[in-house]
């Protein structure tokens, strides 16, 4: 087997027994880079002298005797959401074209710091809006199971990443589904930790009370793995959770015996293409088939899911993007202007995107005077709900189970045109933001030769149990192992 | 809902500090009232007696020691400014003489 189509898992080992050096799996992933990259688009910003830097420092510890942790030496990809020193970080806009940090994200730092080197910055939706990476001011990254469809997103650039072999792991991060969807329609796995696990520290905000930063992998023990460097309190975060945190790989028991399992009939229902519910239905047998118990639940505010974020979400990005001024960083209009405020207004309507400006405008609407109750705090409302339905449901079930995403990976430019359509594409993974828990996706199946999502939710900080459940369908299955071909 | 109204949209433009084109605010209009429409579906929920959630994991004030960390040197700071001079952002002129 090649270098780039091994899991991280299988790398370290390779890497701790003297097998491989850390140069030498650096390099691999670059030549399949040089190789596929021009197919797939995935990369905004390509880091193969850092990377290389980083591979030789690890080697020379290792020979050193230096106790090295079980990702040193294993290769990472960063979604352009993340502040890189001293990289150009883009957030897939251009408004920030140029932009080179001076300082890194903590789970960027936390990565360096694991002496994992970094490939790239990964491409993504503008500002992380959007479900397929077409909304990128840059490029379209595509779908390595068939290049003529999306990879999903926003995380599209991640996954596309991961799935094609140019990186074994990535960082995504996820509003709405944007690590879970993209992972699910490039047939690998990505978590969305719980809402406070993992430090936003260097994350650029999109919505601030629903933003996460995750892993996507080949596998879930790769996931695991990686959640044992990003997991944990940063001072730098005051809303990262003061949590213990597990040792997530040794929770990968392979035993799920006894879990209770609850399938909302919400997540199951009209939109669901019925081919993908089969296929969900097949692998929640296979569950049962593990010792789990499974039965139906009833969410029904979990319906209100879509209209509930499209008012949060919004809102929160129309105050986080107020930043973009064109003043500390960022474009700045060359027209000539009257004052500061139009400075201001022409820098922003010349950097930002359409599906940008249009949720600035969104959000700037519902919490403008006038419309505030109606729309934002009637929102706010109904969160609750939301939550509390999650926190009924978790009083009689481990976990909850339904797709990741509605409907396979669609074609470049399908459902680009309808406002509404694209957003449809996230009514599974939704809920879970709001509700603030933690959920996983994993490969569970094909339809129409592409790959389906399993979601599994999970109570607060109960990462380690949907860990444990996914990994051990894998270690039951093999859809995991199956690799796009190139 | 139908479109949004254009007096609105421009009024929403200028608090968001957005210039748009004619154009654009044709589509804002449409745009934004197609979503407007489905978010409309929330006002049939009863939630009288239900507070509005903004932090959704439990977690009170978050305190800490007072110390000096690391920080960034004032070249650091405005490297990535447009315009900028002796460690400060320029900016047009926004106070009259």
């Amino acid at each position: 087997m090649k270098l780039h189509e091994l899991t991280a898992y299988e790398l370290g080992e390779r890497l701790a027994s003297g097998e491989v050096s850390a140069v030498e799996v650096t390099e691999a992933h670059f030549a399949r880079i040089d190789e596929v990259e021009p197919k797939v688009d995935a990369f905004l910003t390509l880091t193969r002298d850092q990377a290389l830097e980083q591979a030789r420092q690890i080697d020379d510890l290792r020979a050193g005797g230096e106790k090295l942790g079980p990702l040193a030496g294993v290769p990472i990809a960063i979604k352009d959401v993340l502040c890189t020193r001293g990289v150009q970080t883009t957030c897939g806009s251009k408004i920030l074209e140029g932009f080179h940090p001076p300082y890194d994200a903590t789970t960027v730092r936390r990565c360096r710091d694991a002496g994992m080197p970094m490939v790239g910055k990964a491409n993504m939706d503008e500002f992380a809006m959007g479900s397929s990476t077409e909304n990128s001011a840059y490029q379209v990254t595509r779908n390595p199971w068939d290049l003529d469809r999306v990879p999903g997103g926003s995380s599209g650039g991640s996954a596309a990443a991961v799935a094609a072999g140019l990186a074994p792991i990535a960082l995504g991060s996820d509003t709405g589904g944007s690590i879970r969807q993209p992972a699910s329609l490039c047939g690998i796995s990505g978590l969305k930790p719980t809402y406070g696990r993992v430090s936003r520290y260097g994350l650029i905000a999109y919505a601030s009370s629903l933003d996460q930063v995750g892993p996507l992998a080949k596998d879930v023990r790769d996931c695991a793995l990686t959640m044992n460097v990003l997991a944990g309190r940063d001072q730098r975060d005051a809303t990262s959770a003061d949590v213990p945190v597990p040792d997530y790989v040794a929770a990968l028991t392979g035993d799920v015996s006894g879990l209770r399992a609850g399938v909302p009939r919400e997540l199951m229902g009209e939109g669901i293409d019925p081919q993908v519910k089969a296929t969900i239905e097949a692998a929640i047998t296979e569950l049962e088939g593990l010792g789990m118990s499974v039965e139906e639940v009833g969410m029904p505010n979990v319906d209100f899911s879509l209209a509930v974020y499209y008012l949060i979400a919004t809102a929160e990005a129309a105050s986080n993007l107020a930043r973009f001024d064109g003043v500390r960083f960022g474009h700045r209009t060359d027209e000539a202007v009257e004052d500061v405020y139009d400075l201001f207004a022409k820098s922003r309507g010349e950097g930002f995107g359409p599906e940008v400006r249009l949720r600035i405008m969104l959000g700037t609407f519902a919490l403008s005077a006038g419309y505030y109750d109606a729309y934002y705090l009637k929102a706010q409302k109904v969160r609750t709900l939301i939550k509390q339905d999650f926190d009924a449901a978790f009083e009689d079930h481990d976990v909850l189970l339904s797709p990741t995403s509605p409907t396979v990976a669609f074609g470049i430019g399908e459902k680009a045109d309808d406002p509404l359509q694209m957003k449809l594409a996230d009514i599974c993974t939704i809920p879970v933001n709001l509700a603030g828990i933690p959920a996983l996706s994993i490969p569970c199946g094909m339809v129409d030769s592409m790959p389906v999502g399993l979601q599994i939710m999970g109570r607060p900080f109960a990462e380690d149990t949907i860990m444990r459940v996914g990994d051990a369908y894998q270690q039951a299955t093999d859809w995991h192992t199956m690799r796009a071909e190139l | 809902m139908p479109d949004v109204a254009r007096d609105v949209v421009e009024h929403v433009s200028t608090l968001a500090r957005l210039a748009l084109s004619s154009e654009e605010i044709d589509r804002l209009q449409h745009e934004m009232g197609r979503i407007l429409e489905h978010a409309d579906k929330l006002q049939a929920v009863n939630t009288d007696e239900i507070q509005g959630t903004s932090h959704v994991i439990p977690m009170t004030n978050v305190y800490r020691e007072d110390q000096v960390g690391e920080s960034l040197t004032p070249e650091e700071v405005v490297g990535n400014a447009p315009d900028a001079a002796d460690d400060f952002f320029k900016v047009p002129r926004i106070v009259e003489d």
